[in-house]
């Protein structure tokens, strides 16, 4: 594949906000035969230019996969993910993913980390080395920059990845749980912080989650998906003004609403995921038994 | 080497480790002059350790052989060949690995002869390795090169092969291309497996060389050098030979402060070059 080509051609952004997503009909497959597991059915939804669309949904149930296809990774078995019109079937710089665990790259101190996409495409360029400057000071790392990951702590690393994503100027930012595991104090402020840098940026992003407070306080949109083979159960608009603080959320009408009628989709979808879980096991047993009576 | 040597040992002293250290060896020492002289102390021959001669003695003749400039031959001569067949390891060894861990068509043409070569001793190779090459020099530098060759390759590959995918997802999302992320990702993720597989494999080198001179009596350069010319292998052998028990000591001693300093110097120069493994 051309990468080079690939890298130019992402690098036109249609528009400030970014691009729009959208996801057709897709399904995804794995394996064949007896063994065919199906991850995704049929699912279809939209980013929308500028906004931030929230996915939640049971763990385990291909929200991952989704992530996979979107950034182009993995192709979808059937329907068509589209950017601004164009499908999409590579990895490109128009779509960058942070990692639910941290990919920072162990060897390259923060600074380098962050320049990687610059430099990537022979951009090293003194502007780019000013933005990385900004950017490093508005992450709160001036201080760390020739750190490498490992002496950084969870939030600062994930506050890095952010900034290393941010400076390829992706037209849309895709978030797969990149606060999972991080302590509960540390998660809040990340969320605060990332929220302000989202009011601040207000790019097309597309946020994974488990955490059902989380996707209040950041959503525009919340995706809940249903149990594996998995797709968009309901679509629930969060109307709330930015910008927005922890303590209006807990203590705000519409917010509580949203929480209670999610909680009850995602209550069911969960309780789906045990009824199925043993079937699944019970698929797989006859699966086998098919198979070692063929030999 | 000597003085990377004394310098990293000046810069722990009055540590606790430098101190367990002293009295690890110091306890060592003791046990074995008493055991050696075991005869004469208690009237028993306590068994095998008597045998052995005891370490002043040992240090008496290390204290000749030093003096001696044949004796700084062999170890030169032995230095030179650890030296070749390590580099010689190195250079066609990492290219090998890296290539094998990239390429999974190469991979599938090669690893089934590298799989059958590896659990051959590099040993066994002394005699085929005698007829092939047209010196006894080459000869020798090949055995050893093996020695550290097989270990390198398989770290390598082994090191290669456990990157995490999801460094190669973001490279590529970032725009690199497949040599960037070749510079950029697979030889820095690699390289503390390139160390490790170094370290281990100058060790094997040292083990390999010494047999290698034993068996093919020192090389050429044994009958250019005369009779303590042909590496320490050779000087060991020769003593055995001539029945100098404290000779064979010192030349096994000379070898083990050999072996370390090698792997002292490659750790050394490992940790320089992974600066991100001991930054916590």
């Amino acid at each position: 594949m051309n990468i080079q080509q690939m890298a130019q051609s992402s690098q036109v952004i249609s528009s400030p906000l970014g691009s729009q997503i959208s996801v057709t009909n897709v399904s995804k497959i794995y394996g064949a035969g007896d063994f065919a597991k199906e991850v995704v059915r049929d699912c279809s939804f939209t980013l929308d230019r500028g906004k931030l669309t929230v996915m939640i949904g049971p763990s385990g149930c291909g929200k991952s996969t989704l992530i996979r296809m979107l950034a182009g990774f993995e192709r979808p078995s059937s329907g068509a993910i589209t950017l601004d019109g164009k499908a999409v079937s590579r990895p490109g710089l128009d779509r960058l993913v942070v990692f639910q665990e941290s990919a920072l790259f162990p060897w390259m101190s923060t600074y380098d980390n962050i320049m990687f996409g610059p430099r990537a495409r022979g951009e090293d360029t003194p502007e780019m080395r000013a933005y990385a400057e900004e950017l490093l000071h508005k992450v709160g790392l001036d201080g760390f920059r020739k750190k490498y990951p490992a002496q950084l702590s969870g939030g600062m690393q994930r506050r890095a990845e952010l900034a290393r994503s941010m400076i390829n100027k992706p037209a849309v930012m895709i978030l797969d749980e990149p606060f999972r595991g991080l302590d509960a104090m540390t998660k809040k402020l990340m969320q605060e912080y990332y929220s302000n840098l989202y009011e601040e940026f207000r790019r097309t992003t597309f946020f994974v989650t488990t955490d059902i407070d989380e996707a209040i306080y950041l959503a525009d949109r919340i995706l809940i998906m249903t149990n594996i083979p998995t797709q968009v159960r309901a679509v629930i608009n969060v109307d709330l003004p930015r910008p927005r603080h922890v303590e209006d959320i807990t203590e705000n009408d519409d917010a509580n609403a949203i929480k209670m009628r999610a909680l009850s989709l995602l209550h069911e979808e969960a309780m789906k995921s045990f009824a199925r879980g043993s079937k699944a096991a019970a698929d797989f047993v006859d699966a086998y038994a098919k198979r070692i009576n063929k030999e | 080497m000597a003085k990377a040597f004394v310098l990293r040992a000046m810069s722990t002293v009055g540590g606790d480790d430098f101190w367990r250290g002293i009295a690890s060896i110091a306890v060592f020492l003791i046990f074995w002059e008493v055991g050696s002289r075991s005869q004469a102390l208690f009237g028993i021959a306590f068994p095998w350790i008597s045998q052995i001669p005891a370490p002043s003695a040992v240090l008496q003749e290390l204290v000749v052989l030093v003096q001696d400039p044949s004796f700084w031959m062999s170890a030169l001569l032995s230095t030179l060949r650890v030296f070749e067949g390590f580099l010689a390891a190195m250079v066609v060894g990492i290219p090998l690995g890296l290539a094998m861990a990239v390429s999974r068509t190469f991979y599938g043409i090669t690893f089934p002869v590298f799989e059958v070569l590896r659990p051959i001793p590099p040993l066994a190779w002394v005699p085929a390795s005698i007829i092939f090459w047209p010196t006894q020099e080459l000869s020798i530098a090949f055995v050893t090169f093996l020695g550290a060759f097989f270990t390198i390759v398989i770290n390598v590959i082994g090191g290669a092969q456990a990157i995490d995918v999801r460094y190669f997802q973001a490279a590529r999302s970032m725009g690199s291309s497949t040599w960037d992320i070749f510079c950029r990702i697979i030889l820095p993720a690699t390289l503390p497996s390139i160390v490790v597989g170094a370290t281990v494999g100058v060790g094997i080198t040292w083990a390999v060389v010494v047999a290698a001179e034993m068996i093919s009596g020192g090389g050429s350069a044994g009958s250019v050098g005369g009779a303590a010319g042909g590496g320490l292998g050779f000087f060991i052998w020769n003593s055995y030979v001539g029945g100098s028990y404290t000779q064979i000591v010192a030349g096994m001693i000379s070898i083990g402060i050999a072996g370390y300093l090698s792997s002292a110097v490659l750790r050394k120069i490992g940790k320089w070059l992974t600066p991100w493994l001991s930054q916590y």
